[in-house]
């Protein structure tokens, strides 16, 4: 199995851990990366505030290199990046006006997108092309006696995803209990992190992030695992702020794949999870 | 002293013809089917703070009301989570609605002088035209100094960590081929050939 890899900025940033989790999990049960050559910003939710024709050929432009690069699928990681890739092509698709000019623009670097490269996420190329099956077998170290709590936020299951339901979705459940987890049920799944108002506008954005926090805790939950680089930082950076401000939450939130790769018996620090502000401890393993 | 306003709208506020110019934008055509349900001001995380809820803001987009539209901080706190374009009973795509909204209330300068979120777009969109790619760091710290330098010193705490785990650095990411981002971005400013690129 082999996939362009399209890693976004956050992975090569604040969410590095993700990328360092995620290339040896993948590595591990056969799936090839193949990072695409020179890719560029996605635009994130920022460039289609300003410019929507430049915010579609910014996306493109990845789209197009995918294609000269010879790569059938795409995996994008980040949700952000996710959605744009998807969304573009949607909306290229509906709009031959936009399509037109965003091919010329194209074309004057000699690229060209002549063909749909589908963009995946990661949760639907392990379950879907993997299979859960596979998962577990690798599984040596289970993480018996973990109660996650699942959180996919938006953009991920919202509103251009096929793989999985966008009110109740259950991949990272399944993926959750393979490695022996406990899947913690709480209703927040798919609510909103905050994104980047944390950081704008902290009185609005922060108090998401601490109601997810909250749940979570509530519900007996151990640690939360999200499958977003600003989901992840929301979650775990403003810890601080978020006691001073309402009360004191804190609760481990780390990448499904950093899961994935402990269960498979690889050390916490080639996983990136010292990079945390709050550390992840495991149950210790209870005699058989 | 608390300040009178007028909170009945007059007539004469509306801008003919604003409303039918948002819903002739692809992806943007639907508002026209919207039945005021106010499902999405009921899923929206964040209309608690907003000073005209989505579903006004759709009424108002539909009636004309440019100026009380675009000068809303409504657009700005939509954090594009997209739950109201599920869940809307018309199928009316109100987040890309609010998108179209951003990018007018930039355009025509509404939006609220050091409010941080569109100048945070800005910002982002000069790095990424100029360099291809986001260096983090450098963006938010660009963002603090420029809308809120007083709260940049409260900030450092969080930079000083982030740097201990590596995830935060000044350096700024480029691509190779900036040039060629260049040509794409320059073509797009371009007039478009038979037709303005928003039929």
């Amino acid at each position: 199995m082999k996939y362009g890899y399209f890693p976004g900025c956050s992975l090569k940033g604040t969410g590095r851990a993700y990328e360092e989790s995620l290339l040896p999990v993948l590595r591990h049960l056969g799936v090839e990366l193949v990072e695409l050559e020179d890719w560029n910003c996605c635009g994130a939710t920022a460039y289609m505030a300003v410019d929507e024709g430049k915010a579609c050929a910014l996306a493109a432009r990845n789209l197009a290199l995918a294609e000269r690069g010879g790569f059938q699928q795409l995996m994008a990681p980040c949700s952000a990046c996710y959605l744009v890739l998807n969304k573009t092509q949607h909306y290229l698709d509906e709009s031959p006006a936009m399509r037109r000019k965003v091919e010329g623009a194209l074309g004057t670097v000699s690229l060209k997108l002549s063909r749909q490269t589908p963009v995946r996420h990661p949760l639907d190329v392990l379950l879907h092309d993997v299979g859960v099956e596979a998962i577990r077998q690798k599984v040596t170290r289970p993480l018996s006696g973990l109660r996650v709590a699942p959180y996919y936020g938006c953009q991920v299951v919202r509103p251009y995803a096929t793989f999985d339901d966008q009110a109740n979705p259950t991949s990272m459940d399944q993926l959750l209990k393979a490695l022996g987890a406990e899947v913690v049920d709480w209703p927040l799944k798919t609510k909103c992190c905050g994104g980047s108002l944390t950081g704008t506008l902290p009185v609005a954005g922060l108090r998401l992030a601490y109601l997810l926090l909250k749940e979570a805790k509530k519900r007996g939950a151990d640690a939360i695992a999200t499958v977003c680089p600003l989901c992840q930082f929301n979650l775990d950076a403003y810890h601080d702020k978020i006691a001073a401000r309402w009360e004191p939450v804190r609760l481990p939130t780390v990448y499904f794949t950093q899961l994935m790769g402990l269960a498979f018996g690889m050390p916490a620090h080639t996983l990136g999870l010292q990079r945390g502000f709050v550390p992840l401890e495991l149950p210790a393993p209870t005699a058989a | 002293m608390k300040e009178i306003q007028r909170t009945i709208k007059y007539e004469a506020d509306r801008v003919p013809g604003f409303g039918r110019e948002v819903m002739s934008v692809p992806g943007c055509e639907k508002l026209k089917d919207c039945i005021q349900c106010g499902t999405c001001s009921g899923v929206c995380p964040l209309s608690i703070y907003m000073d005209h809820s989505p579903r006004q803001v759709m009424a108002l987009v539909r009636e004309d009301f440019k100026r009380e539209v675009l000068s809303s901080c409504t657009i700005w706190l939509c954090a594009s989570c997209y739950a109201c374009t599920v869940e809307c009973p018309q199928q009316i795509r109100i987040t890309d609605i609010m998108y179209e909204l951003k990018q007018r209330a930039i355009q025509e300068g509404f939006y609220p002088k050091r409010f941080p979120i569109p100048v945070l777009a800005q910002e982002f969109n000069r790095m990424v035209h100029d360099h291809g790619r986001i260096s983090e760091g450098r963006l938010v710290t660009k963002l603090f100094l420029k809308t809120k330098p007083l709260e940049a010193a409260g900030m450092a705490g969080l930079g000083m960590r982030l740097m201990k785990t590596g995830r935060f650095s000044l350096k700024q990411e480029n691509i190779r081929d900036r040039g060629d981002l260049a040509r794409i971005m320059e073509a797009m400013d371009a007039p478009a050939s038979g037709g303005n690129g928003k039929d």
